[in-house]
């Protein structure tokens, strides 16, 4: 946005925002919203302190392999629905379905299926973001140019040749779309997964701020968590753009 | 003025069977209810370069696409060098209309990317794609992608491709359809010269009466509804003429009114 010649910087609007839950909180309407500066000060206040380091580092390693599940399950799965007829047929009615359906409901299963630990939240994470990146890979797969298939095939190449060099990278551009809404997904996932299978990590934390009225350490948490989510978001964002140069030429 | 006699006397003979470098045997196909081919036979000799003509619809592409091995027929087989084709083979070597160029690739690697497709070692494969590169005019942008050049650079970059890899048999499907008038004539003089100089058969399909007879030493006139082949022309004096000439020539105007007088009735 520009204002009288000056540009501002991107997101400037959250400054406004963020006066006006600094004005609300110091007129003490409720004890749910704190004065923001509050909330930064109880922040720094807990950052390094062990609890908080072992919850980031349980949020952490659960989101991560969740993620890491979700892509390299996601877009193989991906390119041979978006290539093959009779796989399409077979599994995208349960894409379908899975990337629509209430995933929470399903966490009580999966607590009886594979137990009260580490094992169910990353399966958990990795239900919340695997199924968009499924369906955006095969969207991507779908739309490679014909000819482009025809070429890799009129010299030769060897299905892997075809997958590894040409359908992954043809489609590159919707798979990190994919892949960046399954991220986020999977941020809910987690969080779900820590709430409602075992109370360790982030989930732990909101719990014991939640219940003990602590809310100035309640947002501090949730921002941080916020920022981190964002942050991956945009990282992914950046990795779209700089496939975008090819994007519109295929 | 001797050697054009001794061309068009080669000509007037017609090709002995071990100089057929592709033939199609009764092939046909068809795509549900629609045929595509119906029964079509037809031979092309080597080292020259024949064109499949006619109407939209005609299955012209679809039989380059049959000799590509990239569809199968219905009926009938293809023979390449005497042996029958079963899919996609080293012999053959496509041009695609839409360049079908990899948009994340540079020229260098989408120059080589059907000898890397081959698995000819990195630093081989870039001197052969460096060779045809500088062949057909495109040395200095090596390093370039393709949406930063013009459609008659990104065609280059397809045919040198093509030629890259060494095939006997050149398919080119409507190569020049999707470059400018000007860059076309420029290419269709180019053509003229690989033809001579690469010991090659090139089988070139187009929608255009006046490029097929400037460049072709054999056209093939399809007809569609059900698809055939209605005529075959060999121009035989103005082949050995040199390029300005060729536009001139009697007989080169004769060949296009005489197909244009066929193929009318066919257009919409």
């Amino acid at each position: 946005m520009w204002i009288k010649g000056y540009k501002l910087p991107a997101m400037s609007s959250l400054l406004v925002w963020g006066l006006l839950w600094e004005i609300i909180g110091q007129m003490g309407l409720t004890f749910f919203v704190p004065p923001l500066s509050e909330v930064f000060v109880t922040l720094f206040k807990i950052i390094g302190t062990p609890a908080f380091l072992k919850a980031l580092s349980e949020t952490a390693q659960a989101f991560l392999a969740g993620v890491f599940f979700s892509i390299a399950i996601g877009i193989p799965v991906g390119i041979l629905m978006g290539r093959s007829r009779l796989l399409d047929e077979l599994l995208l009615p349960w894409v379908n379905i899975f990337v629509s359906a209430p995933l929470t409901a399903l966490v009580p299963v999966l607590m009886v299926l594979f137990g009260f630990g580490m094992k169910s939240i990353i399966i958990t994470t990795t239900l919340f973001g695997i199924w968009i990146i499924i369906l955006n890979t095969r969207a991507g797969v779908r739309q490679i140019n014909r000819s482009l298939v025809e070429m890799a095939a009129s010299f030769g190449a060897s299905p892997m040749d075809a997958f590894v060099k040409v359908y992954f990278w043809a489609a590159l551009p919707e798979i990190l779309g994919g892949v960046r809404i399954g991220v986020i997904r999977a941020v809910k996932g987690v969080i779900i997964g820590q709430l409602l299978i075992s109370i360790v990590g982030f989930g732990a934390l909101f719990e014991l701020y939640a219940s003990n009225f602590l809310m100035s350490h309640f947002w501090a948490v949730l921002i941080v968590l916020f920022a981190l989510a964002f942050s991956i978001s945009e990282f992914l964002a950046y990795l779209e753009k700089k496939v975008s140069y090819y994007a519109a030429s295929r | 003025m001797v050697m054009s006699q001794t061309k068009s006397a080669f000509a007037d003979a017609g090709p002995l069977a071990d100089d057929i470098a592709v033939s199609v045997r009764g092939v046909s196909k068809n795509y549900g209810d629609v045929e595509a081919l119906k029964d079509m036979s037809l031979e092309f000799p080597r080292g020259q370069l024949t064109s499949l003509l006619g109407p939209s619809g005609c299955g012209k592409t679809t039989l380059l696409k049959i000799i590509a091995g990239l569809l199968k027929p219905d009926t009938g087989e293809i023979l390449v060098n005497g042996k029958p084709v079963t899919g996609p083979g080293p012999n053959r070597s496509f041009v695609f209309q839409d360049f079908a160029l990899l948009p994340w690739a540079n020229v260098m690697r989408n120059v080589a990317f059907g000898l890397e497709l081959r698995g000819v070692a990195k630093s081989e494969r870039e001197d052969r794609a460096s060779k045809y590169i500088h062949n057909v005019g495109l040395q200095g942008f090596e390093k370039a992608y393709p949406h930063e050049l013009s459609g008659g650079m990104r065609q280059r970059v397809g045919l040198a491709r093509a030629l890259s890899v060494d095939s006997k048999v050149l398919l080119l499907d409507e190569p020049f359809s999707a470059v400018d008038e000007q860059t076309r004539r420029k290419f269709q003089e180019d053509l003229l010269a690989l033809v001579a100089n690469e010991n090659k058969t090139f089988i070139f399909v187009t929608h255009s009466i006046e490029e097929a007879v400037y460049v072709s030493d054999q056209i093939a006139v399809l007809l569609p509804r059900p698809s055939r082949v209605s005529e075959i022309i060999r121009p035989a004096s103005f082949r050995s003429k040199s390029v300005e000439n060729i536009r001139r020539d009697p007989e080169y105007l004769d060949i296009v009114d005489e197909i244009w007088a066929s193929l009318r009735n066919y257009v919409e």
